[in-house]
């Protein structure tokens, strides 16, 4: 049974002068540093959040410019060597046919990180200043990129599956480039930025009477 | 000193909810965001504690059993999770292998480990373990860094690419790692937070 959602009579545990575990949503007292339940750090809100955000989104940021630029494998077949970055995968698994497979390898590696920058930024900038935007639209944001970030991993695991599997010495083998690397330190870092992101920013702009 | 269980906030946007003792144990969501309160799972101890179990079990073929084998032509080879770790473990590339180790291996057994720690006392009527909030705390946390699931879509796309080069056929870690990404699913439907940390806080033995 959901409870039924109405918008009347809501009162945030700020604004009732308490302080709400993020870990185990006990209310508590804002004198009480650790949750009594769980021993969490209590914090009304995270006011380095935004900050936080936009530090591990720049890390992200500069670590996806190589990963885009170097090999992500490196295939020797019969002495010749081939290299191919994360698009020219892609563009390989369409030479395969593989029309499906491919979309997923885009949409993971391409599609997604980039739409996670977009959106982190957005919701960082306009959290840090007044703004006039719906939040259950940017909290619906918020969720879709902290609940798909970590798909993005997909491309890393294909190439250390490939590297483990095709090693038959001159015949075929190969071998991890510099971008996977790159690539897993970019989806870690947009994971990282996602999380220090304090929800509750975004809806603070609903509850009249709110302090700063 | 104790608060009162029945009053709980909203994580995502703070919103103090109150439950009667019938709706603490259903499906309850947040009123302003509808994140997902509590998840109605009375028994949740039991299965999650039986389900961490499970999936320590099952990481320990995974491990030691071979994964897929590859055949071409003359040429076979076979590789298992913790060959698909040591690909990446020379050179430049160590931290990544260290990278793949942590995502896939360490941080679900950690996981794992964690919950059993902190909750099969609860079960035999022991006292809390030393640390067992924090424990419990961590179990939570590192749910977004396990991504067994994800791995196996990454073997899926890994035998497409591979397909016209050998043929690939499956090994026994395959179909256990196949089974531990379901058990860990299912173990997280019944991470219901407000009741673990209800059993924890009223656990008097």
């Amino acid at each position: 049974m959901d409870i039924p959602g109405h918008q009347h009579g809501l009162i945030t545990a700020r604004n009732a002068g308490m302080v709400a575990c993020t870990s185990c949503g006990l209310v508590v007292p804002p004198e009480v540093q650790a949750c009594p339940r769980c021993h969490a750090r209590m914090q009304s809100r995270d006011e380095g959040s935004i900050q936080r955000v936009l530090a591990w989104l720049i890390a992200g940021l500069i670590v996806y410019v190589p990963a885009n630029m170097y090999p992500m494998l490196r295939t020797t077949q019969m002495f010749k060597s081939q290299d191919s970055t994360i698009v020219g995968g892609v563009v390989d698994l369409i030479h395969h046919h593989a029309y499906a497979i491919a979309a997923i390898v885009f949409v993971a590696s391409v599609v997604i990180p980039v739409g996670k920058f977009i959106v982190i930024a957005y919701l960082a900038v306009l959290l840090s200043r007044p703004h006039d935007k719906d939040p259950h639209r940017l909290h619906t944001l918020h969720a879709a990129v902290e609940f798909i970030g970590r798909w993005s991993m997909i491309d890393v695991f294909v190439v250390a599956i490939l590297v483990a599997l095709v090693q038959f010495d001159v015949l075929a083998s190969i071998k991890p480039g510099l971008a996977a690397a790159c690539f897993a330190l970019s989806v870690v870092f947009t994971m990282l930025s996602a999380q220090a992101f304090d929800p509750r920013l975004i809806w603070d702009i609903t509850d009249e009477g709110t302090p700063q | 000193m104790i608060y009162d269980p029945t009053c709980i906030a909203c994580p995502q946007c703070d919103v103090v909810h109150r439950f009667s003792a019938t709706e603490m144990v259903t499906r309850t969501r947040c009123v302003r965001c509808g994140y997902q309160l509590t998840l109605g799972k009375s028994e949740a101890i039991t299965r999650v504690v039986g389900l961490a179990l499970t999936s320590t079990i099952l990481m320990g073929i995974v491990l030691f059993a071979p994964f897929l084998y590859l055949n071409a032509g003359a040429f076979d080879s076979s590789a298992s999770v913790v060959d698909v770790v040591l690909g990446f473990a020379s050179g430049i590339m160590m931290p990544l292998a260290l990278a793949v180790l942590v995502f896939i291996i360490v941080v679900p057994v950690a996981r794992s480990m964690l919950l059993i720690y902190a909750l099969a006392p609860l079960l035999a009527g022991y006292r809390n373990a030393t640390g067992a909030q924090s424990a419990l705390r961590w179990a939570f946390l590192l749910k977004p860094w396990a991504m067994a699931e994800i791995f196996m879509v990454g073997v899926a796309v890994a035998l497409v690419k591979l397909a016209g080069m050998a043929t690939v056929n499956t090994g026994a870690a395959f179909w256990a790692f196949v089974l531990l990404v379901v058990v860990n699913t299912l173990q997280d439907t019944f991470m219901c937070r407000n009741t673990l940390w209800t059993s924890l806080a009223t656990n008097t033995a």
